[in-house]
């Protein structure tokens, strides 16, 4: 065989490899929760119960199904505002110069602050804040992890959002200023309406990444096994669950963790597929 | 002046308000973004510096014992994160072992297959690749690497954990640097008579090193940060361990550990002040990479 044809081999072999990883991973983890499937049906996932007593022992996702979602979806709700501000100012406002530049690099520098940083800092520094203004006793919990993820996912939620803004053609801005419209107005009626949905899919996208965050997490919401009553109550995420748990896990308890991972796994990838869909329809 | 353009002119400055109001909020909500990090580096730094010396960097980390005696006599705790250091560095290597060359050479795949069906069906997997909850990584790693293979948590199980989750970005950086290379440049290797691996290798590649190699450095420091897929491959050990197949260290994981143990606090700020300025430091070279060598024709 010439080197040629290795080469062609090894390019198409790397693409095979990359599908072989995926495949394998979502077989790994159905293989490894079938023990606990077949315990619990489809009970799993609208359970809540998490009872590792021997001989008595059930487990179900529903709380950390819900204590995920809400969280996320709560951390974006808190970060639109800042993410819609920053998209803004560097897509339409301030392009070039000091100043934007001096953002565009506070907010990579954010994205590379690890996770595990971010759960110390809303130990050590916002937890006190949350127990001063008397919203939980502890400080821990929704509320709390949700402002530490709401910062984490900023960088994701305001970059695709500055791009599809710097997009919009000039000519539509320029005909509704010489209507005479005013810059708000020209935000309002032009912008928007273009570049919506590629800052939807954004924030869709960053939705994922935190539905998936772990360590900060972990760290600052109060891992309850219980179903959340409300925003300030204590409660647990299916990545922390297993961040908390798998260490000891064997049995039974392990297999319905691995299920965990394989309902996080399913979750992030629709929420991911949806927002990339979202591109893709803005693209063409 | 009549009733109707007094109304006009009031209207048209209430416009005007609104539009000042909302550019001052736009500012003043952008920049209140920027404060976390301050905040955040203002924090590591003031409790971090103490504990940073040189034996900071060769010693292994203290037990509770040494730290809570250290802590009454009202000294600096003795001992450092040497095992973390050598931990990260053998377990992000590794992964970087694993994930460059294949990203790379997929990468390479997909640039050169802008259409291909198959292409199509590997550049969704890497985009989905990409939105794997790291956590579930680790739970993969496991799987994998601990249970059949090194019978127990070790570092190779924590570098394929990570390997898979930087994967995506080297792939992607690749495949975008090497579509902005102009196709005359291939067309007049080929046509001078270069086979078609060496123009690949020696023409095209090299000409796009600069993207390449920035989108290889920050995906380097994207994984030297991760904890939780660490926490369920590599465990951590509290001596240094160059032994692949066992339980190792990293910087993160010792982070964790300082953070359940109340006597080793102080340790955890100078810790997390290392791993955050090794990780800026990273990002800060692939900018200044991607930047000084951009690829120009």
């Amino acid at each position: 065989m010439n080197s040629e044809k290795i080469f062609r081999y090894l390019l198409i072999g790397s693409g095979v490899l990359i599908v072989l990883i995926a495949l394998g991973i979502v077989t790994t983890l159905f293989i490894g929760a079938i023990p606990s499937f077949k315990e619990f049906g489809f009970g799993f996932i609208y359970s809540a119960d998490w009872n590792p007593t021997q001989g008595r022992e059930s487990y179900g996702a529903l709380p950390f199904i819900i204590g995920t979602l809400v969280t996320s979806i709560l951390a974006l709700l808190l970060t639109f505002p800042f993410a819609f501000s920053i998209s803004l100012f560097l897509g339409e406002y301030f392009r070039n110069g000091k100043l934007p530049s001096f953002l565009r690099s506070v907010v990579d520098l954010l994205a590379g602050i690890p996770s595990v940083v971010y759960g110390l800092w809303g130990f050590y520094a916002l937890r006190p804040v949350i127990i001063d203004l008397g919203l939980n006793a502890q400080g821990f919990g929704i509320f709390t992890s949700s402002i530490i993820l709401a910062i984490m996912i900023i960088p994701y939620a305001s970059s695709l959002g500055s791009e599809v803004i710097s997009m919009v053609p000039g000519s539509l801005k320029e005909a509704a200023y010489s209507l005479g419209a005013t810059r708000f107005e020209v935000v309002k009626t032009v912008i928007i309406p273009n570049a919506g949905s590629g800052i939807f899919a954004g924030y869709i996208l960053a939705l994922g990444r935190a539905i998936g965050e772990t360590m900060a997490v972990t760290m600052l919401i109060g891992n309850s096994n219980k179903i959340p009553t409300g925003i300030f109550d204590l409660g647990n995420t299916m990545a922390s669950l297993i961040a908390n748990q798998f260490g000891e896990a064997d049995g039974l308890k392990y297999t319905s963790l691995v299920e965990i991972g394989l309902l996080l796994f399913v979750i992030t990838g629709i929420v991911n597929y949806l927002g990339k869909l979202i591109m893709k329809k803005l693209s063409a | 002046m009549n009733t109707s353009t007094q109304i006009s002119n009031a209207r048209l400055k209430g416009r005007l308000l609104k539009d000042k109001l909302f550019t001052y909020m736009l500012i003043f909500l952008a920049f209140l973004s920027s404060v976390p990090l301050f905040l955040i580096l203002f924090e590591l730094i003031k409790k971090g510096y103490k504990q940073i010396n040189i034996s900071f960097f060769y010693k292994v980390a203290p037990d509770t014992m040494e730290a809570m005696v250290a802590v009454t006599n009202n000294e600096v705790i003795p001992g450092g994160i040497a095992n973390g250091i050598v931990g990260t560095l053998i377990i992000v290597g590794m992964a970087s072992l694993i994930a460059i060359p294949l990203g790379i050479i997929c990468g390479m795949y997909l640039a050169e297959n802008s259409k291909g069906n198959f292409a199509g069906v590997v550049r969704f997997i890497v985009d989905m690749l990409q939105g794997v909850p790291s956590i579930v990584l680790g739970v993969i790693g496991y799987i994998w690497i601990v249970k059949p293979i090194t019978g127990g948590f070790s570092g190779l199980a924590g570098s394929v954990a990570l390997s898979i989750m930087m994967l995506p970005s080297i792939v992607r950086s690749t495949e975008e640097t090497l579509k902005m290379i102009p196709d005359t440049l291939k067309e007049a290797a080929l046509s001078l008579g270069v086979p078609y691996h060496k123009t690949m290798l020696r023409v095209v590649l090299p000409s796009g090193i600069s993207g390449i190699l920035s989108g290889v450095i920050l995906g380097i420091s994207r994984i030297a940060g991760e904890t939780a897929p660490l926490m369920l491959t590599a465990l951590g050990s509290a001596a240094i361990s160059t032994d692949i197949t066992e339980p190792s260290s990293a910087i993160p994981l010792l982070i964790w550990e300082f953070y359940n143990d109340p006597n080793l606090v102080d340790m955890i700020w100078s810790a997390s002040l290392f791993l955050l300025f090794l990780i800026l430091c990273l990002n800060l070279t692939a900018k200044a990479i991607a930047k000084r060598w951009k690829v120009q024709y």
